[in-house]
């Protein structure tokens, strides 16, 4: 893969200054990090998990969102880089995914099958605790982070990190948990919102993300709010068929 | 490392039905999640989706003192819980009472004369589907350790699905247990929020409607929402 350019860099964290100043939609963030993370390094696809509290690893975002890539980054609760880095707080770099059938003999074959190539993950951290992992998979043969990446890929999870806690933490001191467990029920609210668009459309839960997502662009709206609004408001998922 | 809930939903079950006129199955859950967190007692409100409390129950009549006290005032942690929609965690209540910052002016004084040192209030909730919150009591200041913070958010959890369930059960008219284990989550989910779309009813609704299937034709619950999402089973005419 190619090497970071400061400028690049530079780039990349004015955004994210500019956004965790801001009264900001933790599951867009998220997404954007996601998204410039598979930008700099150029992976095929990045996704960020985070830890519920039995230490069950929930996807939150991926810079590409399609049903297989979101099986495979739950497939790894049993086996797989984001576990590993999950557990001992250490990146996982540069596995190539053809010879780690041993390692991960079920998250192996399927993320080939899927068409990856190379697989890497780096802890979430937050002060002495790992909440999560971010996970990169590289398409190409040849795919692999250079030394210089693989400090500004940690540096990316730690800014995910950091913007769990900022989401709201400014007002009254809340704890980790109330950020983390309202988190986590924001995905799942965009998982329900995702199922209403599609049958509301007629269009696959892929599909519908899409939507939910260019609905809430559009009307310069948080994502997590626009879904919320889909599921509890019939009146609203009815103005996005006219939309 | 899940089996912790199995645990606590066996400990609810075995749990004799306390006294008095409160909700039988919800009292079971605070009796036991009180014991299991050493905490002084247990509340849990029903709140619909509009703020309007519904079922409570409570460990003992001080906690139920407590819990009421919140809905008296329409200010405290469980109703802070329901509109954040996530936890809130206060270690210890006499901060609040001495403090500036103006959170709860009638109640933390209030809670505070009855005893009360620290409050934890947890939603009862799957994503935007609301349905209520539970709180926990202690007479003295202090944190949840994490393992405790962990068993309370799986009480929460439990007592979503045995108030889901429960629905369920009087829309079947029959008693089951069935099988929760999914593996991909989002496609439960999902689900729901098509079923919620092909019936014209609530989130929370159509995951009693789901559940009450899944009951009444023996199948595990990741195997439904699998083929509702793949559109191989549609609720609006092919139900039952």
């Amino acid at each position: 893969m190619t090497i970071v350019s400061a400028e690049r860099m530079a780039k990349i964290f004015v955004e994210v200054a500019d956004t965790l100043v801001d009264d900001f939609d933790l599951i867009d963030f998220l997404h954007m990090l996601t998204d410039r993370a598979a930008d700099l390094v150029s992976a095929a696809s990045v996704g960020l998990l985070l830890a519920d509290q039995h230490g069950r690893l929930e996807f939150m975002a991926g810079s590409n969102e399609n049903v297989k890539l979101v099986e495979l980054f739950q497939l790894q609760n049993h086996e797989g880089p984001c576990l590993e880095a999950f557990r001992t707080a250490v990146p996982v770099i540069n596995v190539n995914l053809g010879e780690a059938g041993g390692r991960w003999p079920q998250f192996a074959p399927r993320a080939t099958a899927a068409g990856f190539q190379s697989v890497h993950a780096f802890p979430l951290r937050l002060r002495h605790q790992v909440i999560g992992a971010l996970n990169v998979f590289g398409g190409t043969k040849g795919g692999d982070l250079e030394d210089t990446d693989v400090p500004v890929m940690q540096a990316l999870a730690d800014v995910a990190a950091i913007g769990l806690l900022q989401e709201r933490a400014i007002r009254r001191g809340e704890h980790l948990t109330e950020q983390l467990q309202g988190a986590l029920n924001s995905r799942i609210v965009i998982e329900q919102a995702k199922g209403a668009v599609a049958q509301a459309v007629g269009v696959d839960v892929d599909e519908a993300f899409a939507l939910i997502r260019g609905y809430a662009r559009r009307h310069n709206r948080k994502l997590t709010d626009v879904a919320r609004a889909f599921v509890t408001d019939p009146a609203v998922l009815a103005r996005v068929l006219r939309d | 490392m899940y089996d912790r809930a199995a645990v606590i939903k066996d400990l609810i079950l075995r749990q004799p039905d306390g006294s008095g006129g409160s909700d039988g199955l919800l009292r079971r859950v605070c009796d036991v999640a009180a014991q299991e967190l050493a905490a002084s007692g247990v509340g849990i409100s029903v709140i619909t989706e509009d703020g309007v409390r519904g079922a409570s129950a409570a460990s003992d009549p001080v906690s139920e003192r407590i819990e009421e006290l919140q809905f008296v005032f329409g200010e405290g942690p469980c109703i802070d819980a329901f509109a954040s929609r996530r936890p809130v965690l206060i270690s210890d209540l006499g901060d609040l009472v001495n403090g500036a910052d103006g959170r709860w002016p009638f109640y933390a004084p209030a809670a505070h004369a009855d005893g009360l040192r620290a409050v934890f209030a947890f939603p009862l909730q799957i994503g935007a589907a609301r349905l209520g919150a539970l709180d926990v009591f202690r007479d003295r200041a202090g944190p949840l350790t994490d393992a405790q913070l962990t068993d309370a958010l799986t009480f929460t959890d439990v007592t979503v699905t045995a108030l889901l369930d429960r629905q369920a059960q009087r829309a079947t008219g029959g008693h089951a247990d069935i099988d929760d284990g999914a593996e991909y989550r989002a496609e439960l989910f999902q689900a729901q929020g098509m079923v919620m779309v092909q019936l014209g009813v609530t989130l929370a609704e159509a995951m009693v409607r789901i559940r009450a299937y899944a009951y009444t034709e023996d199948r595990r619950l990741s195997d439904v929402t699998r083929d509702v999402v793949a559109r191989r089973l549609r609720f609006d005419h092919d139900e039952r």
